[in-house]
């Protein structure tokens, strides 16, 4: 049994003028437990609507999104608000850590609202992204790639099942976003988490060995990313 | 322990809002608390200053006006008695004790009274206290000598061997101005230990001195202002209440003191209601202010609100945090409105002991301590409600999308 298991996923948003806009039209979606996979997707394909569909920040108009057998779209908000702290990790295009708390902090505020702060782990998560030395820094202080590092701590602080990386090297220069990438994808694995990655960068989409197109798999999408020649990392 | 770490981070973030709303909160509870200490504390202290007397006879006028004039020294005198009357009041065998005093005049605005030395030998004015002699000795009934409260020496820069004139009157209008000043030259014998009592601020010479006082109508040389009574048995009070308010037509028995002085509190009791009510106005001007601080970087902080949810926060805890920080907030204007109560009501104290020689206690424990910044931590928390309902129906979604 898959990990993920989407079936006839719709949402739609009213548009200022009225009617409905639909923005995630997807047939069927599967992901495998530990597996990699990236969705190649330009603006304008819903792909962040869909992750926010799979994470339960967003409830679907029909269809269903099942993660390791619970069914996210029948739970209640508090219910999904739990499986989001407990078996999902989200990494943001613009990392969104808090700014006014620590690079531990951080990691460990996360954690709060999961199994409960753990500082040991937190501290070794960042040790392991290459930020051992500045676990009290702020945001601030710290470079757009070292910010990158502290969300993809943040995002496998609680063992989640599933990380969730939407445009994660979208704010990186290229080397940055090779490193940071390949960070991810090591991390996910040395933790058992499937990685869902949404990108339309070439570099980040050439990384990956699958790769699909979100315009194929999403009938509401209205434009497409080519995808490359895979190449391993 | 996150949900503090949330609140304690907010604060800082927004610390100069967080210290103006704080301010705000401290002004208001310390106005709050400094209203009903002191009314408390005035009361109870003026309801119990009696200076060891039960009651005080004096010319046909309203009790409080006697008792004000004869044992605070504030207020004119309402006229005077005769000695003869005096003679028949301290015969009557439930009177233990009657000392007369005579005012009429002051130096530099501190009220001179003329008295009998069994005042000072002989009387308490608080069970087992007498007064007390700091320097010098008790003056002479028959020259022109004078023993000065504590209060007043210190502030007339009276010490033994000061030879002064009084001024006629009650009142002194400052220097340079047309003060008439009588002929008759005094000298301080002594100075009196502090009481805390109105004593601390006369300037007490013999009866015979200032009855006699160059000046005074020789007609009236022998009356009285007024006399202090001491009662063998409380219930003759009830009679010579009868006696001299209800039968008779010339005098005022004011008895008993505390209750003349609880009437006055009763009259003036509108004026702390006013000041309590402005009181709780400005604390609730200050909840508003908080409201406002709140809501307003509730919208500044939409996005880490939207991301807290993201990470998994329930919107009971974002509520949670944000009705926390308002209680927080206020919880530090109540702690610094204790220490503005205290500085005002050591202020207060200062002011009330100027003008009445009446010695009110700043640090005496009171239970508003407790309940005025227990009911501002409330009010903050109640006024967090609606900023943390605006953080509860955040749209996650619409938080976490970049900002243009």
């Amino acid at each position: 049994m898959a990990l993920l298991e989407i079936r006839d996923l719709k949402k739609s948003f009213r548009t200022p003028d009225g009617p409905l806009h639909p923005v995630v039209d997807i047939p069927a979606f599967d992901l495998d437990a530990g597996a990699q996979i990236a969705l190649a997707g330009p603006s304008g394909t819903g792909k962040t609507t869909f992750l926010h569909l799979i994470a339960g920040i967003l409830t679907p108009d029909a269809g269903t999104v099942r993660l390791d057998g619970t069914e996210v779209s029948a739970l209640d908000e508090p219910a999904r608000d739990r499986l989001r702290a407990t078996s999902i990790g989200y990494i943001f295009q613009t990392f969104n850590l808090l700014q006014g708390f620590t690079c531990l902090e951080n990691v460990m505020l996360g954690m709060s609202f999961g199994p409960g702060a753990d500082r040991g782990r937190a501290a070794g998560l960042l040790e392991r992204v290459g930020l051992g030395a500045r676990l009290h820094h702020y945001p601030r202080q710290l470079s757009t790639g070292q910010q990158q590092r502290v969300a993809v701590a943040r995002a496998l602080a609680n063992h989640p099942r599933l990380v969730l990386a939407d445009e994660p090297t979208g704010n990186l220069d290229p080397e940055n976003a090779r490193d940071s990438l390949a960070l991810i994808r090591e991390t996910c694995a040395e933790n058992n988490a499937a990685l869902l990655i949404v990108s339309h960068d070439q570099t980040v989409l050439g990384a990956f060995g699958a790769v699909r197109s979100l315009a194929d798999l999403n009938r509401a999408a209205t434009t497409a990313t080519p995808i490359p020649n895979p190449t391993r990392p | 322990m996150m949900l503090f770490l949330l609140v304690r981070r907010s604060l800082r973030q927004h610390l100069l809002s967080t210290l103006v709303t704080a301010f705000a909160i401290a002004l208001a509870g310390g106005l709050l608390m400094t209203v009903w200490s002191l009314k408390k504390q005035a009361r109870q202290t003026f309801e119990q200053m009696n200076g060891g007397w039960d009651a005080v006879l004096g010319a046909r006028s309203s009790k409080l006006q006697l008792v004000l004039n004869a044992i605070f020294h504030l207020e004119s005198s309402p006229g005077n008695i005769r000695p003869a009357d005096l003679q028949v009041l301290a015969s009557k065998p439930s009177v233990q004790a009657v000392v007369p005093i005579a005012m009429g005049d002051n130096f530099r605005g501190f009220r001179i009274v003329g008295t009998t030395t069994n005042l000072f030998s002989e009387h308490e004015y608080a069970p087992g206290q007498k007064f007390r002699l700091r320097d010098g000795r008790i003056f002479d009934d028959g020259l022109r000598e004078a023993l000065v409260g504590s209060f007043a020496a210190r502030q007339l820069g009276f010490a033994v061997g000061t030879e002064f004139r009084p001024y006629h009157g009650l009142n002194y209008a400052g220097e340079g101005t047309n003060n008439v000043q009588h002929d008759d030259t005094y000298v301080v014998v002594g100075v009196l230990e502090p009481s805390n009592t109105p004593a601390d601020r006369v300037v007490w010479i013999p009866l015979a001195g200032l009855q006699n006082m160059t000046g005074h109508d020789p007609n009236a040389a022998s009356d009285v202002s007024a006399a202090l009574v001491k009662l063998r048995d409380p219930a003759a009070g009830f009679r010579l209440d009868m006696e001299y308010n209800k039968q008779g037509n010339q005098f005022t028995f004011a008895w008993p003191i505390g209750t003349v002085m609880a009437q006055l509190f009763d009259k003036i009791g509108w004026f702390d209601r006013v000041l309590a009510l402005v009181a709780w106005l400005v604390a609730v001007v200050a909840a508003a202010s908080v409201l406002a601080s709140i809501y307003n970087s509730t919208s500044a902080r939409k996005r880490d609100l939207a991301i807290l949810r993201a990470l998994g926060a329930r919107r009971r805890v974002v509520f949670a945090s944000i009705v926390l920080e308002a209680a927080a907030t206020s919880a530090l204007g109540a702690l610094a409105g204790v220490a503005i109560q205290f500085a005002l009501l050591a202020g207060a104290a200062l002011v009330v002991r100027t003008q009445t020689g009446v010695v009110l206690d700043p640090w005496q424990p009171d239970w508003v301590w407790l309940w005025a910044p227990g009911a501002l931590v409330g009010l903050g928390a109640l006024a967090g409600i609606a900023p943390a309902w605006k953080a509860y129906r955040i749209d996650v979604a619409a938080g976490l999308a970049p900002e243009s």
